[in-house]
């Protein structure tokens, strides 16, 4: 099977500071994929890479088959690539339809036809009695779903989730996941960072794990958790063994 | 959808029937004026009010148009009906230029302001210093006063022609607000990342945005040349005008269909009916008075109508319409 998404030996270096060194991952078609690492490991780095915002230092980010390492970020979102950002970027001045229609003209461009399509979307995501609201208005768990809608009105093959679930309470977590799988099984293959892991073991099909801008594990949920090295890139050196020892005391 | 034509239609139908009901030409000249500013001030609307690049130098395609118009007609002897959509083009390229040199360099905000004012300003000395504009001693349109020459005998028939225009520029300006590229305008003004994220070609639909409005506004300055049939370098491409194109959407309403419109009339009418009063009062004029007028104007607007005037009316007619 070959991968929708591929991504060779990408390294990003801001001034000294190497972000990402030498990344590979792959993301098979029809999947939810997971990267995940601790904070500053250089997974947002290497999604603006693959989302075309910023320009690698090195490597390749193959899309379809494509060679796509050389295009700017609005041909990657026309190719099928869609993203969305960690920290939410709602066109405050618009309504919640007239933001998701901004993505639905890429596809639809007639005002109708996109404006439709945004109402659809939006009560796909859940926030259907919302659509005439402000966009400013919204709380951080609407917000977070219009992301989501922007980014699914481009109708992509393959969609980026920067930390959707960062900042929500448990409870808009449950009413999430329902989403995020929806998505998935109406076709639309997904890439997400993650901190959330009870949303990750129950979510994803494969994992991959950064640490200090190095790929250093994949495998199903399942694996990454009893990973060494997985542990120890989160809890800190020896921690594996460790905690290995205490299982047998 | 047609019925969001309406209001426009009303409003061109009011403005049009205006001159009917006076014949004083000194009404009918500062009529055209300020038509003429309203359509300079619809032209900075497109790129600052829905495109959010704030321009300080709409003066560069004004004078761009008006030189055009005049110099056109003056020194290569080209009709005026041929010499306007001509000049407009003119000043759509110096528009596009510039654009492209500024947003390339992803020039924003004070930036992009500073820019664009810098222009203005070397195009002012370069018409003043240039023999083939006529320099200092600026140009002069020949007096001929026939139709085919657009020239008219009664000074309404001018202002029919500005007000066709300023009709002209409402549709437009509608229909690129409900276009796919009116919204994608808004959405860079809005958060330029993000509608890249969505596909939007942010460079492009600037490019777009700053060679329309420039257009537009250089349309102005060739019926300004054509309406007084003088231009100087201080006049055409004087500061003037880049003040008050941005301070009339500012006052009436950023990025909506009648902001410049309506700004400019409540702008250069309060500044023409102070100076009249005052003058009056005084027993003579007071020159610069009505800049006082446009400051008060704009302060007043900032801090009580952030949304211009037609935002105001909008907030009170919503506050009107709640039950007690």
């Amino acid at each position: 099977m070959s991968a929708l998404l591929q991504v060779r030996g990408v390294t990003m270096r801001f001034g000294g500071l190497v972000a990402v060194d030498d990344a590979a991952l792959d993301v098979a078609p029809g999947t939810i994929t997971g990267l995940i690492g601790p904070n500053g490991a250089g997974k947002t780095t290497l999604f603006t890479v693959i989302a075309g915002f910023q320009t690698a230092n090195a490597g390749t980010v193959h899309f379809a088959g494509e060679d796509v390492t050389a295009l700017p970020a609005h041909t990657r979102a026309l190719r099928g690539i869609a993203r969305t950002f960690q920290i939410v970027q709602p066109f405050a001045g618009l309504t919640v339809r007239e933001n998701i229609a901004v993505g639905a003209f890429l596809r639809h461009p007639s005002r109708g036809e996109a404006m439709a399509r945004a109402t659809a979307v939006g009560e796909a995501v859940g926030l259907g009695p919302l659509l005439d609201r402000p966009a400013g208005a919204l709380t951080v768990a609407g917000r977070k779903r219009l992301e989501m809608a922007r980014a699914l009105a481009t109708e992509p093959r393959l969609l980026l989730l920067d930390e959707v679930l960062a900042g929500l309470n448990p409870s808009e977590i449950r009413d999430m996941l329902p989403v995020v799988r929806r998505i998935r099984d109406d076709g639309v293959t997904i890439l997400m960072v993650e901190h959330v892991m009870q949303a990750v073991m129950s979510l994803c099909d494969t994992v991959h794990v950064i640490a200090q801008g190095r790929m250093i594990a994949h495998g199903t949920p399942a694996e990454i958790a009893r990973d060494p090295k997985v542990v120890e890139a989160y809890l800190g050196h020896g921690a594996a063994r460790r905690l290995a020892g205490g299982a047998d005391a | 959808m047609r019925s969001s034509y309406l209001p426009i239609a009303l409003a061109v139908a009011i403005l049009a029937v205006l001159p009917l009901g006076t014949s004083s030409n000194t009404t009918l000249n500062f009529l055209s004026f300020a038509l003429i500013v309203a359509l300079a001030a619809q032209g900075w609307n497109i790129l600052g009010g829905y495109g959010g690049q704030f321009s300080f130098g709409h003066a560069a395609f004004f004078g761009t148009g008006a030189y055009g118009m005049a110099l056109l007609q003056v020194r290569f002897g080209i009709n005026p009906w041929l010499a306007l959509p001509l000049a407009t083009l003119l000043g759509a390229a110096v528009g596009a230029a510039i654009g492209a040199l500024s947003f390339r360099a992803r020039l924003r905000g004070s930036y992009f302001a500073l820019v664009t004012l810098a222009f203005a300003e070397v195009f002012r000395i370069l018409a003043n210093a240039w023999g083939f504009t006529g320099g200092a001693a600026g140009v002069l349109v020949p007096l001929r006063i026939e139709a085919a020459n657009m020239q008219f005998a009664d000074r309404a028939t001018f202002y029919w022609l500005v007000l066709a225009c300023v009709a002209a520029g409402l549709v437009l300006t509608q229909a690129m607000a409900r276009a796919r590229f009116g919204a994608w305008l808004v959405a860079v003004r809005e958060n330029e990342e993000a509608a890249r994220a969505l596909g939007v070609d942010s460079l492009a639909v600037k490019l777009r945005a700053i060679t329309l409005s420039s257009g537009i506004t250089a349309l102005a300055g060739g019926l300004y040349a054509q309406k007084f049939l003088y231009l100087d370098a201080g006049i055409a491409y004087g500061s003037w005008i880049s003040v008050e194109a941005l301070l009339a959407p500012i006052i009436g309403g950023l990025g909506t269909v009648f902001g410049p419109l309506v700004g400019a009339l409540v702008l250069l009418g309060l500044g023409e009916a102070t100076k009249i009063a005052l003058g009056h009062a005084l027993g003579g004029a007071v020159p610069g008075v009505d800049l006082v007028v446009f400051g008060v104007l704009l302060i007043l607007c900032v801090a009580f109508a952030p949304r211009g005037l037609l935002g105001l009316g909008a907030d009170v007619r919503r506050l009107l319409r709640r039950p007690v």
